[in-house]
C-alpha cells in the first residue's frame, strides 16, 4: 500500500512509524513544510489514559517519550492572593519539538519516506496512493482543498491567548488569575522538562483591546504579561516563540473523509486548550486508523469508515467537554464574587467530567475544605466536620430550610373541584418524611379556569384552603420539612385531561374557556385562548392576590409563582406566545410588564419573613423564542421586587421546542441566572444523585436542588 | 422485569407457518411478550403480551395504523403495545415517498390521533382497554423524550449495552417529570441473540450485518453485541432489570424454534 501523508506533526508522524511498523511492505511518505527542528508551542500534556494507548501502539517511543515526561498530580489556583492546591490528578508532559524529534527518527528508523520544507498546494499529484492523510494541523490545506465533502465548520472563540514559555519550573498545574484596570487576565501553566514551563495567557476580546494588546509588538505583551505576572514570575522570565496573539478556533468537519483522503488531528478536530488534549486526540487517531487498516486489509475504504465510526464520538465527547471548559472561561468574571475554595472547586468541575465525588477520592482534604467553606457560607459556623453540601441548611428570608434537597411528588390529577385527595396529601408528607429540606406542591390554580387538568388543585376557595390546612398541620406536625405552594394560572394549557394518558389533551365534556396573551391554541387539537382583556389581567392579578393571602392563612412557608412552561404568565413573556399591541405586548419590557404586575400585588399580601420564588423559563428552547439573557433580565426585576428565588426551567412555551437531551441540562442556565442576577436558584431536571447535587451546590452553580421523585422509588 | 421474546420475522428462512409455530411455543414456555420489527402481528396466541418495536409511524398511513393496531388490539384481547417511532432508515422514507424533514413532528401528530381514534371508537372494532394499545414511543433526542412523555405510556429503547439503557432511562423520567405526567413509564428495551453455537453465532453476526449494513461500520458493533452465549445473556438480562426495565425483548437472528427453547432453558 502506498501511502502520503501531508504534514509532519505528532498526528502524521506517528500515523507514518505505525503504518511501517505493521507492514513493512508499506511504502509511506510524510511531507512537511518546516524544516526539521522547527515548532511552535512549548509543552504539550498527556493524560495517564492516552498513556496506555501509546505504550499499546508502539513501545520504543512510549519508554523514549516518558523517559523525559515532567509528572506532576497536583493543581493549583491562584486566585485573590491565595494558592489552592488539589492533588491525586496523574498529569505529563513533554516538549512539543522533543516529541517531534523522539518520533521523526523513529520514522526514519523504520524508513519512513520523510521530505522536510515541502509544500502541498494541491492535491493533484496524489493520484498512485491508496491513502492520502490530512495531517497538517488546523489551518490544513488538505481541508480546505476538499472542503465540500469534508464540511467544515470553524468557530472562533471571542478571547485572545498567547503561548509563551519561560524558565521557572511551576510545581504543578496551574491556574492563575489576575485583575488589573484592563479587566481579568488567567494563566494556564505547567512544567514540562526540568526546565520550562509552558505560560499561555488569555484574557476576554475587550480586555485585551483595552490593555492595548492589539496594537503591541511580540516583546511589549511579553513585557505587559511578565508585568503583570510578576509575583508569580517569582522573578523569572517569559520566552517567546512566535507568541502571538491568537483566538483558538474550533474546527468541526461534517465527514473525515473524502474518498481515500482522510484528516487525522487538528486537521479534523479541535478540542480548546483549556482541556489540554489536541496532541492526545491527534495521537489516538493515528493510533485508531493505523488500527483500521490492519483490520480492514486490502479494503481502505473500510478501513476509513471504520476509523471514523469508531474516533467521531469519542472526538465529539471531547469537544463538549471543551467547549463547557472554553466557556467558563470565557465568563469566569461571572464567579469573581466566590470565596477562592469554591472558585477552585467550580474551576475544577468545569467541563463536567469531574464530580464532588471524583475529587474527593482523589484529594479528601481538598473536597473537605470545598465543604467547610460551603458550610461556613451557610452557617456561618467554622466546623471541622462540615456536612456535603446538600445538607448545609439554607436561610432564605425568615424560613431555615434544614438541607439543599427538595421534592417534588408527581402530580396525580386526581383533585376534585380543586380539592386535594387523600393520596397527594401523603405522597406530600412521604416527601417530608423522607428527609427534604423542602417539599413544593404541584401547580394549584388560582381560580377553577386556571386548572391545567380537571383534576388539578387549586386555592381558590373554603374547600381546597382547608385541605390545604389539613395537610400543613400534618406535615408540620410530622416531619421537620417547609412547604411551598406553587401558584399559577394554566392558561392556554388549561382544560386538559388528567394527564394518566399524555399531557396537553382537550377535555372533551365540561371544560371552560382558556385566558392568554394571545388567541393561540396550544395544540392543533387544544381550545382557542381568548387575548386577555384589560378586565381579565385585573381579575387574574386578583385571583393571585387571594390566594397568596390564603397561602398565608394556611401557613405555607414559602410560595412558588408559576412564569414557566407556557402557563398564563408565561405566555406573555414569550414573543412566540405575546403577539399583543398594547401595554403588555411588544419590547421585552412591555412583554414582562403583567407578570411583573402580579408579582407586585403578591408580595404585598405576602409576609416579609416568608421567602417568594418564581418558576421562570430559561429558554423557550425554540427559534425566534425568548433566550436566557432575557430570563437574566427578568431575574434582575423580579429580584428588585423581593424575589428570593428563581426556580429555573425551560421549554414547553409551544408544543413543538426542541430540549436538550444532556443528563442535567437546566444546570448551566441556573448557573448563568444565579451568577449574573446575584440571586439563589432552584434547578431541578434529571438529577437523581446525591453527586450531582453536592457538585451543582459546592461549585455555586445553584442553591437548592429538585431531586428527580421517581429516583426515589 | 419480565422477558419476552421477538418473532423471527425479518431473520431470513422463517416461513409463515414457523412464525406461528414460534408464538405457540413461545407461550408454551412462559415468555412474557412476543415481540416483532415494525410490524403488526396477527395473533395466534392466547395470553401473551404482543409488542412492536418499533414501528416507523411516519411512513404509514395514521388512520390504517390506529385502525390495525385497535383490530390486534381487540382480538387479543388487549395484549398489544404498539412501539413507534421515526426509525433510523432514509430509505424507509424514500421507499414510500415520505418525507423525512417534520418527521419527528408528523409522529407526533399520528400519537395523539392514535388516541382520539381509539377513544372516540370512530374507526374499526372497539378497544378492549378504554385508551386502546399500551402507546410505547422511542428515539434518542431531545424531542424524542419529550414526545414519549407528552404521548406515550412508555418508552422503547433501541437496543445496547445496559448501561446505555440507563442513560437513557435517566433521560426518559426526566422528560416525564418535566411534562408533569402522573406515575412512571412503563421501561422497555430490547437485544439481540443466537443460542446454539459457532453456527447460530456465525449466522446471527451474518443476519446483523445484513440488516444494518445501511449504518456503515456500526453494523460490526451491532454484530459483535449479539447475546450468544447463556452467561451473556444472563449477565445482559441482569443488567437490565438493575437499570429498571419492565419489560425485556430478546429478538432472534436465526431461524428455527429451538431458539426460544435454548432462550426459555438461559433464562429458566
Amino acid at each position: 500500500m502506498r501511502v502520503l501523508t501531508i504534514g509532519g506533526g505528532p498526528a502524521g508522524l506517528y500515523l507514518a512509524l505505525l503504518l511501517r511498523k505493521a507492514n513493512p511492505d508499506h511504502e509511506v511518505t510524510v511531507l512537511e513544510r518546516n524544516p526539521p527542528g522547527a515548532t511552535f508551542g512549548w509543552g504539550v500534556v498527556f493524560s495517564e489514559e492516552t498513556l496506555g494507548a501509546l505504550r499499546d501502539a508502539d513501545r520504543t517511543t512510549f519508554d523514549e517519550i516518558t523517559d523525559t515526561f515532567a509528572t506532576w498530580d497536583a493543581i493549583d489556583v491562584r486566585y485573590r492572593g491565595e494558592t489552592l492546591r488539589s492533588r491525586g490528578h496523574a498529569f505529563s508532559a513533554i516538549a512539543r519539538v522533543q516529541l517531534l524529534g523522539i518520533l521523526q527518527r523513529r520514522c526514519a528508523s523504520l524508513d519512513v519516506d520523510l521530505r522536510f520544507e515541502t509544500e502541498v498546494p494541491t492535491l493533484d499529484g496524489v493520484g498512485g496512493y491508496d491513502l492520502v492523510v490530512g495531517a497538517d494541523g488546523v489551518n490544513s490545506t488538505v481541508r480546505r482543498l476538499g472542503e465540500d465533502a469534508f464540511g467544515p465548520s470553524l468557530d472562533v472563540h471571542t478571547t485572545k491567548y498567547a503561548w509563551f514559555g519561560t524558565d521557572l519550573v511551576f510545581p504543578a498545574f496551574t491556574f492563575v488569575f489576575r485583575e488589573n484596570e484592563h479587566g481579568l487576565f488567567q494563566v494556564h501553566a505547567y512544567p514540562f522538562d526540568g526546565r520550562t514551563s509552558t505560560f499561555i495567557v488569555e484574557c476576554p476580546g475587550g480586555v485585551w483591546q483595552r490593555a492595548g494588546l492589539d496594537e503591541a509588538s511580540e516583546a511589549e505583551s511579553m513585557a505587559y504579561c511578565e508585568r503583570l505576572f510578576a509575583e508569580d514570575l517569582a522573578g523569572h522570565r517569559l520566552r517567546s516563540n512566535r507568541s502571538l496573539w491568537t483566538s483558538f478556533v474550533t474546527v468541526r468537519n461534517r465527514t473525515w473523509h473524502d474518498g481515500r483522503i482522510v484528516l487525522v488531528g487538528d486537521a479534523a478536530h479541535t478540542a480548546h486548550f483549556t482541556i489540554g488534549s489536541g496532541t492526545k486526540l491527534a495521537m489516538e487517531d493515528a493510533v485508531a486508523l493505523a488500527d483500521a487498516l490492519l483490520q480492514e486489509p486490502g479494503d481502505v475504504p473500510a478501513a476509513i469508515a471504520r476509523y471514523e465510526a469508531e474516533r467521531q464520538p469519542v472526538v465529539e465527547r471531547f469537544q463538549r467537554a471543551a467547549m463547557e471548559s472554553a466557556s467558563y472561561f470565557e465568563h469566569v468574571s461571572r464567579y469573581a464574587r466566590f470565596e477562592p475554595i469554591q472558585f477552585a472547586f467550580n474551576l475544577l468541575t468545569r467541563s463536567g467530567r469531574i464530580s464532588h465525588l471524583n475529587l474527593e477520592l482523589r484529594d479528601p482534604a481538598f473536597v473537605r475544605d470545598v465543604d467547610a467553606g460551603f458550610a461556613f457560607a451557610s452557617t456561618g459556623r467554622t466546623s471541622a466536620l462540615a456536612p456535603a453540601p446538600m445538607f448545609a441548611p439554607l436561610r432564605l428570608r425568615g424560613l431555615e430550610l434544614a438541607n439543599r434537597v427538595v421534592l417534588a411528588p408527581p402530580p396525580l390529577d386526581a383533585a376534585t373541584e380543586g380539592v386535594i385527595g387523600d393520596r397527594y396529601r401523603e405522597a406530600l408528607v412521604d416527601a417530608g418524611s423522607i428527609g427534604a429540606g423542602l417539599v413544593l406542591t404541584e401547580l394549584a390554580a388560582v381560580s377553577p379556569e386556571g386548572r391545567v387538568t380537571s383534576g388539578s388543585p387549586g386555592m381558590y376557595d373554603p374547600a381546597g384552603q382547608s385541605a390545604w390546612a389539613d395537610l400543613l398541620a400534618e406535615v408540620h406536625a410530622r416531619t421537620p420539612a417547609r412547604m411551598a405552594l406553587r401558584l399559577g394560572h394554566a392558561g392556554r394549557r388549561g382544560a386538559t385531561r388528567p394527564r394518566a394518558a399524555g399531557a396537553d389533551r382537550p377535555l372533551r365534556t365540561r371544560g371552560w374557556p382558556l385566558l392568554s396573551a394571545s388567541a393561540i391554541p396550544f395544540t392543533r387539537r387544544s381550545g382557542v385562548p381568548s387575548e386577555a382583556t384589560p378586565g381579565d389581567l385585573a381579575r387574574v392579578t386578583e385571583a393571585f392576590a387571594a390566594s397568596a393571602r390564603m397561602a398565608v392563612v394556611v401557613g405555607f412557608d414559602a410560595l412558588e409563582l408559576d412564569m414557566g412552561s407556557g402557563y398564563l404568565l408565561a405566555s406573555f413573556l414569550s414573543p412566540l406566545t405575546n403577539l399583543r399591541s398594547d401595554a403588555f405586548g411588544g419590547s421585552p419590557e412591555a412583554r414582562r410588564r403583567f407578570p411583573l404586575e402580579v408579582v407586585e400585588a403578591v408580595r404585598a399580601q405576602w409576609p416579609g419573613d416568608r421567602p417568594l420564588a418564581v418558576r421562570v423559563s430559561a429558554s423557550d428552547l425554540a427559534t425566534g423564542g425568548a433566550e436566557i439573557d432575557d430570563a437574566i433580565a427578568l431575574a434582575g426585576e423580579l429580584v428588585r421586587r423581593g424575589v428570593d428565588l428563581l426556580h429555573v426551567v425551560a421549554g414547553q412555551t409551544i408544543e413543538h421546542d426542541r430540549p436538550d437531551s444532556g443528563r442535567t441540562p437546566l444546570v448551566p442556565y441556573a448557573d448563568r441566572i444565579r451568577n449574573e442576577a446575584n440571586e439563589p436558584t432552584l434547578v431541578g431536571g434529571g438529577i437523581t444523585t446525591g453527586d450531582q447535587m453536592n457538585t451543582i451546590l459546592a461549585a455555586g452553580r445553584a442553591d437548592l436542588c429538585l431531586l428527580d421523585p421517581r429516583s426515589l422509588t | 422485569m419480565r422477558v419476552g421474546v421477538g418473532l423471527p420475522s425479518t431473520v431470513p428462512g422463517s416461513p409463515g407457518s414457523a412464525i406461528v409455530d414460534w408464538a405457540r411455543r413461545a407461550e408454551a414456555l412462559g415468555l412474557a411478550s412476543l415481540g416483532v420489527l415494525d410490524r403488526i402481528v396477527y395473533d395466534v396466541t392466547e395470553r401473551i403480551s404482543l409488542v412492536t418495536m418499533v414501528v416507523i409511524g411516519p411512513i404509514r398511513s395514521t388512520a390504517l395504523l390506529a385502525k390495525q393496531a385497535g383490530s390486534v388490539d381487540a382480538i387479543s384481547g388487549g395484549r398489544l403495545s404498539l412501539g413507534v417511532s421515526i426509525g433510523a432508515r432514509a430509505d424507509d422514507y424514500e421507499a414510500t415517498e415520505w418525507p423525512t424533514t417534520g418527521r419527528g413532528r408528523r409522529l407526533s401528530e399520528q400519537l395523539a390521533t392514535f388516541r382520539a381514534q381509539w377513544e372516540e371508537e370512530a374507526i374499526g372494532p372497539s378497544p378492549v382497554r378504554p385508551g386502546g394499545p399500551t402507546l410505547l414511543v422511542g428515539g434518542s433526542s431531545g424531542e424524542a423524550f419529550a414526545r414519549m412523555a407528552r404521548h406515550g405510556d412508555g418508552y422503547v429503547h433501541g437496543g445496547g449495552p445496559p448501561r446505555a439503557f440507563a442513560a437513557a432511562v435517566a433521560k426518559a423520567l426526566a422528560a416525564w417529570t418535566d411534562l408533569e405526567r402522573p406515575g412512571r413509564p412503563e421501561l422497555w428495551g430490547q437485544g439481540y441473540f443466537a443460542l446454539g453455537g459457532d453456527a447460530a453465532t456465525e449466522a446471527g453476526a451474518a443476519y446483523l450485518r445484513d440488516y444494518y449494513a445501511f449504518t456503515g461500520p456500526f453494523a460490526d458493533r451491532i454484530a459483535a453485541g449479539n447475546l450468544t452465549s447463556a452467561g451473556a445473556l444472563r449477565e445482559f438480562v441482569r443488567g437490565y432489570e438493575e437499570a429498571g426495565c419492565d419489560h425485556l425483548v430478546l429478538l432472534p437472528t436465526v431461524a428455527g424454534v429451538e431458539q426460544v427453547d435454548r432462550l426459555a432453558e438461559v433464562l429458566a
